[in-house]
C-alpha cells in the first residue's frame, strides 16, 4: 500500500502528521504519487482525508513532517508548485453573482491561462445553453460542473480532488472518471477522495491509502 | 492554451471581478455610506446645535464616523471568497498573493472608501465645518482611508475564519487606526486655523507608502492562517 | 544554523529547563522586589515638591518599562514562531500575552492613582497614560484572537502575526501620541523626569525594575510549563507526569 519514496516522484510525503485539535489523525504518513498514478484516500468520515489533501495542497500546515514536490518542500517551490497544481475542495469557488462563463473565464485567469474557448469548454461539461446564467440561479449539479470545467483545459499535472463526484449524475461521473484516466495516461497524477463506487476507473488501476480513525 | 499572463493582468482580472460582484450587490456599497452619515447626523443630536462647538468637533466627529465606516465595511473583504472557496483557489493560483490582496483591497477601497470622501463635505457642512478647512478634509480621506483599508485588512484576514469575528475585528483594528486618526483631525484643525498641514498630510502619505508595501503581505499570511 | 536549538525545542526538555530555573527567577525577583521597595518607600527622600505621593513610581516605572519590554518579548517569540515553526517559541508568546496585559493594567492603574494628588484627577490624557492604555489595547487583541481559535497551533500563528503588526505600529503610535498631546496641551506635564532624579531614588527604582522583569521571567515560566503541558497532553512523557504528580 505504501510505496517507498523516490526522489524522482511527482509528489513525495515524509514523516506527515497531522493534529487537530488535541487528537491526532495520523502520524507517521509516508508515500510517494508519480505521474501516473491514480490514488485514492479511503478512510470514514472524520479520519483526515480532507485534512490530508488540504497538507498535500499546500493549505494547511502538518503539525509535522513535509510534502515535497519533485524533491523540494512544497513551502520552498510554492510558485512552481501552484503552477503545476489544481485542487478541488469541498467548496466549489464559483461565484453565485457572476455567470458560469465569467467564473470559468476568472478561474482559468487566475490561473494564468489566456486565449480559451470558454463556450466549449462548458459544452464538455453539459452546460451549453447555461453559459449566461447566473451561477446562484444554477442547480447544485451544475454549479459543481462549473468547478469541474476547468479541468478540461487546464495543465496542471498534480489534480487533488475532494468528492469531485458529489452531486454529479451517473453520466457525468463517467465522463470525469474518463478524463481522470485519461490525465493520468498523458503523464499526470489525481489525488481523490470519494465515497462512491468508480467503474471506469478500476482498483488495478487505483492506488490507495487507508486512514482510519484513532480514538487515542 | 498560453500560460503567462502579466501581473498587471492577473491584477485587474480580480479587480474587475471584484467591482462586477459589487455592481449586482448595491446594498454592500450604501450600508456603510448610511451609517457613515447616520453617525455624524447623531452627534448634534447628543450634544446640542451650537455652531461653534460643532466646528470645533467636526473634523474629529468626521473622521471617528469614517473609520467606524471603513471598519464596518470591511467586515465582507473576504467573507463571501472564504466561503465559496474562491479564497482556496486565489491562495494556490501561481500570481503572488500579495498582488491579488491588494487588489482586492483597491477594489473594496473604490467602492466603499471613494463614496465616502465625495460625501464627506455634505457633512462637513452638516456639522457647520470652517470654510478653510474642506481642502484639508478632503486630501486627508485621500490619503487615509487607503490606509484605513489596508490596515484593516490585516485584521479581516485574521478573523475571517471566525464566526464571531465582527466584536474581535474592532479591537484587533482599532488601537491600529489611531496615528491615522490623530495626525488626519490635527491637519483638518490647522486648516481651520489657517496654518501651514503638509506637515501631517506628508505623515499620513508616508503612512500610506508604508502599509501600501508592507500590509499585503501581512494579509496574505493571515489569509493563509485562516484558510489552515 | 539553528542545530544546536534542537535539542532545546523539545517540549520535555524545555519542560525540565523551565522547571529548574524557575526557582532562581522566584528567588532574584522576591529579593530585587523588596529591596528596591523598601528602599524607595521607607528610605529614600521625599520629593520636595510631590511630598511623599510621588513614591507610587516605584511600582509604576517599573511596570510601566516592563509591559513595553514583555511586548517585545513576546513579538521576539512569535516572530521565532512564525519564521523557523517553532512551536516552543508560540507557547512562550502565549504565555507571556496575559502577564503583559496585567503589567500593563497595573501600571496604567498606578499612573492614574497617582494622577490623583497630582492633578486632583484619576484621568488626564497625559502621552505617556495614553500609549499605555492603547498598548493595553494591543494586548488584549492578542489574546483574544488567540482565544478565538480552537486549533491552537492556527491561533498562535495569528496571533503572533498580528504582534508583529503592533510591533511595528507601536513606535508610529507612540510618536503620534506625543505628538498629540504636545500639540494639545503647550506645557506638557511629564510624569516623571529620570534624567534630574536624585541617586538615593534612581538606585531602588533600577533595582524595582529589575525585580519587576525577574518576576515577569518567574511568571511566564510558570504559564510557559503549563502551556507546554496542554499543548502536549496525548504524548506518553506528560500522562507519565500527570500520573506520577497524582499519585504523590
Amino acid at each position: 500500500m505504501v510505496q517507498q519514496t523516490t526522489a524522482n516522484a511527482l509528489i513525495s510525503v515524509h514523516d506527515l502528521t497531522c493534529i487537530r485539535e488535541e487528537r491526532i489523525l495520523f502520524d507517521a504518513l509516508a508515500f510517494s504519487v508519480n505521474s501516473g498514478d491514480i490514488l485514492q484516500i479511503e478512510g470514514p468520515n472524520g479520519a483526515g482525508k480532507t485534512s490530508l489533501l488540504r497538507i498535500l495542497a499546500g493549505l494547511s500546515r502538518p503539525y509535522a513532517g513535509r510534502v515535497c514536490y519533485l524533491g523540494q518542500d512544497i513551502g520552498r517551490c510554492r510558485d512552481e508548485y501552484n503552477q503545476d497544481l489544481l485542487y478541488l475542495g469541498h467548496l466549489p469557488g464559483v461565484k453565485s453573482e457572476l455567470t458560469a462563463t465569467e467564473n470559468l473565464h476568472f478561474n482559468l485567469r487566475l490561473n494564468g491561462y489566456v486565449d480559451f474557448d470558454t463556450a466549449g469548454i462548458l459544452g464538455q461539461v453539459n452546460l451549453t445553453g447555461f453559459e449566461d446564467a447566473l451561477a446562484g440561479h444554477l442547480s447544485a449539479g451544475q454549479h459543481r460542473r462549473t468547478a469541474l470545467a476547468r479541468l478540461w483545459h487546464t495543465q496542471s499535472k498534480v489534480w487533488i480532488l475532494d468528492e469531485p463526484f458529489t452531486a454529479i449524475d451517473k453520466k457525468g461521473v463517467e465522463q470525469l472518471e474518463r478524463l481522470l484516466l485519461a490525465h493520468a495516461d498523458n503523464g499526470g497524477c489525481v489525488i481523490l477522495t470519494t465515497h462512491q463506487d468508480m467503474n471506469q476507473i478500476t482498483d488495478s488501476r487505483l492506488t490507495k491509502i487507508r486512514l482510519d480513525y484513532r480514538f487515542d | 492554451m498560453l500560460r503567462g499572463i502579466g501581473y498587471t493582468q492577473a491584477f485587474f482580472t480580480l479587480l474587475l471581478r471584484d467591482l462586477k460582484i459589487a455592481v449586482r450587490h448595491r446594498g454592500d456599497i450604501f450600508n456603510p455610506l448610511l451609517f457613515f452619515i447616520m453617525v455624524v447626523t447623531l452627534f448634534p443630536l447628543g450634544i446640542g446645535p451650537e455652531p461653534q462647538m460643532l466646528a470645533r468637533i467636526a473634523p474629529g466627529v468626521i473622521w471617528v464616523a469614517a473609520l467606524l465606516a471603513s471598519m464596518l465595511s470591511l467586515e465582507r473583504l473576504f467573507k463571501a471568497d472564504f466561503s465559496d472557496g474562491s479564497l482556496e483557489q486565489m491562495l494556490l493560483s501561481p500570481q503572488p498573493l500579495s498582488l491579488m490582496v491588494l487588489a482586492k483591497v483597491l477594489a473594496h477601497w473604490l467602492l466603499t472608501g471613494v463614496p465616502l470622501i465625495i460625501m464627506a463635505p455634505l457633512l462637513g457642512l452638516l456639522l457647520n465645518l470652517e470654510t478653510q478647512s474642506y481642502a484639508a478634509l478632503i486630501a486627508t480621506l485621500v490619503l487615509g482611508t487607503p490606509v484605513l483599508s489596508l490596515l484593516g485588512a490585516i485584521g479581516v484576514a485574521l478573523t475571517v475564519g471566525l464566526r464571531k469575528g465582527g466584536v474581535l475585528l474592532s479591537l484587533l483594528i482599532l488601537p491600529l487606526y489611531i496615528p491615522v486618526l490623530i495626525f488626519a483631525t490635527s491637519a483638518i484643525d490647522a486648516a481651520g486655523m489657517n496654518l501651514p498641514y503638509d506637515g501631517q498630510l506628508a505623515i499620513i502619505g508616508a503612512m500610506l507608502a508604508g502599509s501600501l508595501t508592507l500590509a499585503p503581505f501581512a494579509i496574505g499570511a493571515s489569509l493563509r492562517v485562516s484558510t489552515n | 544554523m539553528w542545530k544546536w536549538l534542537h535539542p532545546y525545542a523539545d517540549p520535555q526538555r524545555a519542560y525540565r529547563l523551565s522547571e529548574r530555573l524557575q526557582p532562581w527567577f522566584t528567588l532574584l525577583a522576591l529579593m530585587f522586589i523588596c529591596v528596591g521597595t523598601v528602599w524607595g518607600l521607607a528610605f529614600a527622600p521625599s520629593d520636595y515638591q510631590q511630598g511623599d505621593s510621588y513614591r507610587i513610581i516605584f511600582i509604576h516605572v517599573p511596570a510601566a518599562s516592563m509591559s513595553m519590554a514583555a511586548y517585545m518579548g513576546m513579538a521576539t517569540a512569535a516572530f521565532v514562531g512564525l519564521v523557523w515553526q517553532i512551536k516552543l517559541a508560540d507557547w512562550a508568546a502565549a504565555a507571556i500575552a496575559p502577564i503583559g496585559a496585567v503589567i500593563t493594567f497595573i501600571a496604567l492603574f498606578t499612573g492614574a492613582a497617582w494622577g490623583k494628588p497630582m492633578w486632583g484627577t484619576w484621568w488626564v490624557w497625559d502621552a505617556r497614560l495614553t500609549s499605555e492604555l492603547i498598548l493595553l489595547f494591543l494586548y488584549l487583541g492578542v489574546i483574544s484572537l488567540y482565544a478565538s481559535f480552537e486549533d491552537k497551533v492556527v491561533a498562535a500563528r495569528a496571533a503572533g502575526i498580528l504582534t508583529l503588526v503592533g510591533v511595528i505600529n507601536i513606535p508610529i503610535i507612540k510618536y503620534s501620541v506625543e505628538w498629540w498631546s504636545s500639540l494639545h496641551q503647550p506645557s506638557t506635564i511629564r510624569i516623571t523626569e529620570e534624567s534630574t532624579m536624585a541617586p538615593e531614588m534612581l538606585y531602588p527604582l533600577l533595582i524595582n525594575i529589575l525585580g519587576f522583569g525577574f518576576m515577569i521571567g518567574a511568571i511566564t515560566l510558570v504559564r510557559f510549563k503549563a502551556e507546554i503541558l496542554a499543548r502536549n497532553g496525548m504524548r506518553p512523557w506528560v500522562r507519565e507526569l500527570a500520573t506520577a504528580t497524582g499519585a504523590k
